[in-house]
């Protein structure tokens, strides 16, 4: 098989990167056998993929169930130990880190997670969830300013400081995702892993969250990785996109140049499948309706991955795994079709 | 057109220790042969207990159908002996829930599963099941269909799953689809196949569809009538047009003003329904919407709103339902 060469994505001079990813690799051994373990396979969950994030900005990483998002970001924090590639914060290698010298880091990095429900311990209060986070990394000398600010925390996201006492389960959905929302801000973090963390929500309260994490971002200066499914919300709330498909980034672009232009065969089904909330609009609209399910990671197909699915797939595409190319100015796609 | 299923003034409350739950609460509506009706609201408001008061499913203690009639081709549903309520499950009336799993039998092949029901509702033999079975999972898009009836539920993907509960639901030919939720595990380019399927099965057999979803795009997409729900109750009937382009509810417009559209130019900022639904234990006096609702007066605290005509088949449960139409519409303009 052909080794195609990527080529690294520019970055203009004095732009200021905050994540830096490059040619990142996850895959997971699968282990048969009862004795001895012997690995059988990989899964190919994160498979050569190149971004980066600048400061202050949310870049979305949309793509259906399974296709890599949440590994993807779970390497960027290391919590997991990507197989190869590099992830560079601020400068400064994460992958040659030591443990200890990873936590000092997690400081400036943190996750919201997709449900509010799960995620929060039910035996802490919402104050001592909120917290926590304080009491781990040091950031506070005394009781009283422990009090002080998890109440500043909560007021930030919208919650009364009277609630601190409370415990998770008498909180509704979205106050729920506050707290998870407190107590990610609390270490003032520069980087945020959104996780779905809207997804689980009802519209209007989905609403209030995503007003939320904007206003946060311009009062912190937060940079934004926001993993969804929803692609109408991550083009609200996104600067840049970048779409994964079956482990591989096959598209990459400004929010609006990807929405108004999208290259990429499996992009353009994917915008195509989302219902606009309009009922003349849908009468009107066109729509690809992609074929068969997303293939298996432990066995992607050769070539593009795409290709099994793709309806404007020729020979060639069953070669090589195609480059992701500058197509037009900062818009990247991995098709050798556009 | 005629008038398939009748609905009036449902009621069904669940009996807990904490209090008494008024899930449903007083719901009237029609479904028409062959048309697609959609029921839309924030979770928690009812929607899956309405419709399964309509099939009789609700667990029973604690909850109860407390009043009410679900008139079925002119027969109340609520009046049969569970012998004959059985043969209208499945039979008259097909069912697709959310989670597919829960609803399939785990230890029995997809064919089995199939052809149980076509045995005892259509008197069918089994080698003629088996061959209806295997039709069934063709028109629904399963590739190799004879070839997979052998094969147990978990062999099958989330999408194919529920593609087989449709073929189940439909092999009775009902008149009537309830369709709980039917993609909202699914993704997007699976959504949109399962949708396609259901809707082109449906049409084929003149089967009415009651369509239970929070995705207002799945809703402006495929019904042709839409009830929106909030805390236990319908709170605007129309068709789709009119609940999309001129809703009279102000807990209708706060859902269209929620969500960000991927056609129109990006909003900065997005509009959302300040507050949370109410508990439906403890429902407010008045009007249960008040609480986060901006154009409440002073009767809303003490009055529930009726359904108010708005148009031709359309209504909304609001007092200023004039006041509430206007702001939308001046919003539009400037949009
Ligand atoms: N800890 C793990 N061990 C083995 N496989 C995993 C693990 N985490 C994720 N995977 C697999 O990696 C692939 C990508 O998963 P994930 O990143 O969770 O996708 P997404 O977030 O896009 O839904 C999936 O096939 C998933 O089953
Ligand atoms: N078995 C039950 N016991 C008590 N309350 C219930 C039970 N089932 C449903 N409810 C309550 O009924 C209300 C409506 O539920 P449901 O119809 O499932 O909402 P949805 O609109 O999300 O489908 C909810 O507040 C729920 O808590
Ligand atoms: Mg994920
Ligand atoms: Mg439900």
């Amino acid at each position: 098989m052909t080794q195609v060469q990527r080529a690294p994505q520019p970055q203009q001079k004095g732009e200021d990167i905050l994540v830096d990813v490059k040619n990142l690799k996850m895959y997971f051994p699968v282990m048969q056998g009862i004795m001895v373990q012997r690995k059988i396979a990989d899964i190919k969950a994160v498979d050569d993929v190149t971004f980066y994030i600048k400061r202050g900005e949310t870049l979305g990483l949309v793509g259906e169930s399974g296709c890599g998002k949440t590994t993807t970001g779970r390497c960027i924090l290391q919590l997991y130990r990507p197989t190869s590639g590099s992830v560079v914060f601020d400068g400064q290698d994460l992958m040659s880190m030591n443990a200890q010298q990873l936590r000092t880091m997690r400081r400036r990095m943190q996750i919201i997670f997709q449900d509010p429900y799960s995620s929060l311990n039910p035996r802490m209060t919402a104050g001592n969830i909120v917290g926590e986070p304080l009491v781990v990394h040091k950031l506070v000398k005394s009781k009283q300013e422990y009090r002080d600010k998890v109440a500043e925390l909560l007021t930030t996201v919208g919650l009364n400081p009277y609630m601190a006492d409370r415990f998770p389960h008498e909180f509704s959905g979205g106050q729920r995702q506050r707290i998870g929302v407190a107590r990610a801000i609390a270490t003032r973090p520069e980087f945020i892993m959104c996780d779905e963390a809207v997804s689980a929500l009802d519209v209007s309260i989905q609403a209030q969250i995503i007003n939320l994490l904007q206003d946060l971002q311009d009062q912190f200066n937060l940079t934004y990785l926001f993993i969804a499914h929803d692609l109408s919300v991550v083009r609200h709330i996104s600067d840049r996109i970048a779409v994964m498909y079956l482990g591989h980034v096959v598209e990459i672009a400004d929010r609006n140049e990807l929405y108004a232009n999208p290259l990429h065969p499996y992009t353009k089904a994917l915008l195509s499948a989302v219902p606009i909330p309009d009922p003349i609009v849908e009468a009107q609209r066109e729509r690809i309706i992609l074929q068969g399910d997303v293939p298996s990671p432990l066995r992607p197909p050769s070539g593009c991955v795409f290709h099994t699915r793709c309806p404007i797939m020729i020979e060639e595409c069953k070669g090589g795994v195609p480059p992701l190319r500058e197509v037009a100015p900062n818009h990247w796609a991995a098709c050798i079709r556009v | 057109m005629a008038t398939l299923l009748e609905v009036k003034d449902l009621r069904t409350h669940f009996f807990t220790p904490e209090g008494v739950v008024k899930s449903v609460d007083g719901v009237s509506y029609d479904v028409q042969e062959g048309e697609t009706l959609a029921i839309v609201g924030e979770s928690g408001c009812g929607k899956s207990v309405s419709a399964l008061s309509v099939m009789r499913l609700v667990a029973t203690p604690p909850g109860k159908i407390v009043g009410g009639q679900v008139l079925f081709e002119g027969q109340d549903l609520l009046k049969l002996d569970e012998d004959e309520m059985r043969k209208v499950r499945g039979n008259r009336i097909g069912m697709i829930f959310q989670e597919p799993m829960t609803s399939l039998n785990p230890v029995l092949t997809i064919g089995r599963q199939m052809t149980e029901s076509m045995e005892l509702h259509l008197k069918l033999n089994k080698s003629a099941a088996e061959k209806r079975a295997a039709e069934l999972l063709a028109m629904v898009g399963i590739p190799d269909a004879a070839r997979r009836l052998p094969d147990y539920p978990h062999q099958f993907s989330g999408g194919m799953r529920q593609r087989v509960m449709i073929a189940m639901a439909m092999s009775c030919n009902p008149k009537l689809l309830i369709a709980d939720e039917p993609t909202t595990a699914l993704d997007v380019t699976i959504q949109a196949q399962i949708l396609e399927v259901m809707q082109r099965v449906a049409k084929e057999n003149n089967t009415a569809i009651i369509i239970i979803t929070h995705n207002l795009g799945v809703v402006a997409r495929y019904a042709n009538r839409v009830n929106v729900m909030y805390a236990g109750r319908i709170i605007e009937r129309g068709s789709a047009k009119d609940i999309y382009k001129n809703p009279h509810h102000p807990y209708t417009l706060g859902l269209l003003k929620s969500v960000p559209r991927l056609d129109l130019p990006k909003k900065e900022k997005l509009d959302p329904i300040e507050g949370f639904p109410p508990d439906l234990i403890a429902l407010p006096p008045g009007c249960s919407f008040r609480p986060r609702c901006k154009f409440a007066v002073e009767k809303c605290m003490t009055e529930f709103p009726p359904l108010q005509a708005a148009g031709q088949g359309h209504t909304a449960a609001c007092w200023e339902t004039q006041k509430v139409n206007a702001s939308f519409v001046q919003s539009q303009k400037g949009a």
